[in-house]
């Protein structure tokens, strides 16, 4: 039981969840303006090798933060010149900004490093929630949790909030659902979905520095390993919702967690199948994505350049 | 003959004689071009304040592009615009709203998942950060009160029916503060009972001391509500009409032109042999809305059968639930006695059936591809142009130069790409690749759009050989001249009904116009 539900697996679900909902986050924010945005993964990357390199260069964590966050800002924006501006195919567009994300974090990585990893680097604290410690659970859980995770947490409850209870959430959502009605009541759509395209960049890159600087202190070639891509599909599960978004992250997280806290164990003769288990979170967005999961439907102009009718 | 004269309900005849010094909008000599096209060129449009006024003409006579003008989502070529009697520049729908200036869309401008009170206030929520979603109810309660027009606030669009989301689509006008409403094609949507309910809307707007542009092609709905009518045809004026003072027969004079030519006399070649047979068909229009209530039509071989009518009551429709590229949803057509109610294109082609669709640019043509690949279209997966999978590039350029040659493509080289062809030479394209496959029936809608009389002449030689031949054709056209010169039998189609077929020397211009506008009676005199 206590490898299933104990403090320690939900506590690791919450710090693997972390990044795949910085990054679902990011992707509700964008194709609720109506633009896809694949290139979240390549901004993920972005935000874990130079949030790492500003932590060993800069010698400052929260220095860090700022800068990984900048650089999957700017692998957005490209994007965001392409699909909104040149009206591009997004896929393709955010296909090719994956590749080259992979690419040049690769490059200067072995430029920079070699083969061997900063030291020293400083990274984001945990939060000792020193009162929690005699409660039972809640203090395993919640305790010692980074900095980054609690942001996460927050910033679903913020971006819920801006989505559905303000007049600029009202806007954003009414752009990626039928962009000629806002045009038509004088909303500017290009501005409001390049603002949409950069925030997502800038989100999925925070997901980023978490693995590097929060987590493990280093970065490999790609290191994200498709987080960016799992980030989207729990974007659909979660029915383009923040607090969806988080739900479906920490359905995601906890499979992760439970192929490691399963490993090597047996039940009678039977080794569990963890690798097996580890895919129920896929199999379930898979039947989300079908509709099987109640209605899962994106904005209806999502993916869909938008062009103005004047002439 | 008298034009029967329909009723109207007019509670205040005397509002339409007062007409103010200056007018409330005054567009002079406004001309816009889309391409080879010419929209627009030099029409005038003047509406006083207070009133109804009609925008009518067909489908493409430039209603719709002149109104896009005003509301600024086009910009004109020439051309000027007062309003108030001060000259304005509209760049851009907010310049309109600004100017009060509303516009009531045929496609409604509404997001479907969010509720009623939020799309009416959607770009001008006052108020925020933070979205009041009862305050914004409550304002657009007072204002549903205030006009009389009822939706429950709260309710999200997707689950409102049409009628319902247009009324959303005033409100959203009015909210801004709109004097002068444009209503686009408002009733093509609705059902009959909607349609009442509108116009209870419409006069309850001009009492509250709005002024209503209403586009639309429905000649009974121009005089049973509105004050004053301008025609526009082929982006021209027309007329000026005051609707008190004219009748349907006068309204679709204008509306589909009276320049009268001889008819052709021809020898007879129709034979007893019905070709194409249609009965009871009934089909729903893109929308979902019934496009055909029950269509009755026989073409026989060697017979040319007219198809007229205002455009939008059905023609297209009837044209590709023949071919098969619209479900039927009852009722039966044959070709030749054979059932193809349901069949797809590929096997009503091959009994012999020909298309000649009324948008070449988009349904008759690949536009990047060459002559010669076009001409093949339809046919190039058979000997001999493909052998086992594999064209036969060879065959393929040698029969494009012959049909190029015998259809009087210019320039005559099927290695040319049809997209540079001018609109006469790509017609000559589509009938070449239809006919030269010597079709038992040719369904051909709008054969001479936006063709030149040159054009226009070897289209309609063509079609004539073919009849002489002994095809039957099916000949959809929103020219009345055209229908009359080349036409057996005329069939008139009025709200997805035949109403009447007539013999072609029966068919005076007069009976043809009333009929299209809806007074079956004149079938008979």
């Amino acid at each position: 039981m206590e490898l299933l539900i104990g403090a320690g697996v939900i506590a690791a679900t919450l710090r693997l969840a972390t990044p795949i909902a910085f990054a679902a986050l990011g992707g509700v924010i964008t194709e609720r303006s109506g633009v896809t945005n694949i290139a979240l993964e390549g901004c993920m990357l972005f935000g874990a090798f130079f949030g790492i390199l500003a932590a060993d260069k800069t010698g400052s964590a929260p220095l860090a933060v700022l800068i990984g966050l900048l650089a999957g800002t700017v692998l957005a924006a490209v994007h965001a010149v392409a699909s909104v501006t040149w009206r591009a195919d997004q896929i393709v567009t955010g296909m090719a900004l994956n590749i080259l994300a992979l690419g040049v974090t690769s490059y200067l990585n072995y430029e920079i490093y070699g083969s061997g990893v900063p030291s020293g680097v400083p990274l984001l604290p945990a939060l000792n929630l020193d009162f929690l410690a005699g409660v039972p659970f809640v203090g395993g859980v919640i305790g010692h949790q980074n900095v980054l995770v609690w942001l996460a947490l927050v910033l679903v409850i913020v971006l819920q909030l801006y989505m559905f209870r303000t007049v600029a959430g009202l806007r954003l959502r009414a752009v990626g659902e039928h962009p000629r009605a806002a045009d038509t009541v004088g909303i500017d759509v290009r501005r409001t979905r390049y603002w949409a395209v950069l925030a997502s960049g800038g989100l999925a890159a925070l997901g980023g520095v978490y693995l590097t600087v929060a987590d493990t202190g280093s970065f490999t070639d790609g290191l994200t390993n498709g987080r960016g891509f799992i980030g989207l599909a729990a974007m659909i599960f979660g029915r383009w919702t923040p607090v969806g978004a988080l739900v479906a992250s920490l359905i995601f997280g906890y499979g992760d967690a439970l192929s490691v806290s399963l490993q090597g164990v047996s039940i009678g003769d039977l080794r569990i199948p963890v690798q097996l288990l580890s895919t129920i979170p896929y199999l379930l967005t898979i039947l989300a994505v079908a509709g099987f999961v109640g209605r899962s439907r994106p904005p209806a102009a999502d993916g869909v350049p938008y062009e103005s009718e004047g002439h | 003959m008298i034009a029967p004269r329909p009723e109207r309900e007019r509670g205040t005849a005397a509002t339409v004689v007062a007409t103010p010094l200056v007018p409330l909008l005054e567009m002079r000599g406004i001309r816009k071009r889309f391409g080879e096209l010419q929209a627009l060129d030099g029409v005038d449009l003047v509406v006083n304040e207070g009133e109804i006024h009609a925008l009518v003409g067909e489908n493409g006579a430039g209603k719709t592009t002149l109104m896009n003008i005003l509301y600024g989502l086009y910009h004109p070529d020439a051309g000027t615009i007062r309003y108030r009697g001060r000259e304005v520049r509209i760049t851009g729908p907010r310049d309109a709203i600004a100017l009060g200036i509303g516009m009531i869309h045929q496609h409604f401008m509404l997001v479907p998942p969010l509720t009623v009170a939020e799309n009416v206030v959607l770009g001008d929520e006052r108020g925020g950060p933070p979205l009041d979603t009862r305050a914004i109810e409550q304002r657009v309660r007072a204002l549903e009160e205030r006009f009389g027009i009822v939706v429950e606030p709260s309710a999200r669009i997707e689950d409102i029916p049409l009628g319902l989301q247009q009324r959303v689509e005033i409100l959203k006008v009015l909210y801004r503060g709109s004097e002068l409403l444009i209503f686009d094609e408002p009733t093509a949507v609705l059902t009959p009972q909607e349609v009442d309910e509108l116009f209870v809307i419409v006069r309850q707007l001009r009492a509250e001391g709005k002024t209503l542009i209403l586009i639309t092609h429905k000649l009974r709905e121009v005089l049973a509500v509105t004050d004053r009518i301008t025609v526009l045809r082929q982006g021209r004026n027309a007329a000026q009409l005051v609707t008190k003072e004219t009748n349907a027969a006068e309204i679709a004079k204008a509306m589909v032109g009276r320049e009268l030519k001889e008819l052709k006399a021809r020898a007879a070649t129709g034979t007893s042999l019905p070709i194409l047979q249609i009965s009871r068909l009934e089909a729903l229009s893109d929308r979902g809305t019934p496009a055909l209530r029950g269509v009755d039509l026989v073409v026989r071989e060697g017979e040319i059968v007219g198809v007229a009518g205002v455009g939008g009551n059905g023609q297209s429709e009837l044209a590709q639930c023949i071919l098969g590229l619209r479900p039927v949803t009852e009722g039966t057509i044959t070709v030749g006695g054979a059932d193809i109610t349901r069949d797809p294109p590929k096997r009503t082609r091959a009994r012999g059936v020909a298309y000649v669709p009324e948008d070449r640019r988009v349904e008759g043509l690949v536009l990047p591809f060459t002559v010669a690949d076009n001409f093949i279209l339809g046919k190039q997966d058979r000997e001999p142009y493909a052998r086992r999978g594999v064209l036969e590039r060879e065959a393929i350029a040698k029969d494009g130069d012959r049909l190029a040659k015998d259809f009087d493509v210019r320039p005559p080289n099927a290695k040319v790409i049809v997209g540079t062809l001018s609109g006469g030479n790509q017609q000559k394209v589509v009938l070449g690749r239809e006919i030269s496959e010597s079709p038992r029936l040719i369904v051909i809608s709008q054969p001479t759009r936006g063709l030149d009389i040159a054009a226009t002449e070897y289209v309609h030689e063509r079609l004539l050989e073919q009849r002489a031949r002994g095809c039957g054709i099916l000949l959809i056209s929103s020219e009345l001249d055209e229908i009359r010169a080349l036409s057996d039998r005329i069939a008139v189609m009025f709200e997805g009904r035949i109403v009447a077929t007539l013999d072609a020397a029966d068919a005076t211009e007069d009976r043809l116009g009333l009929l299209m506008a809806g007074h079956a009676e004149a079938a008979s005199h």
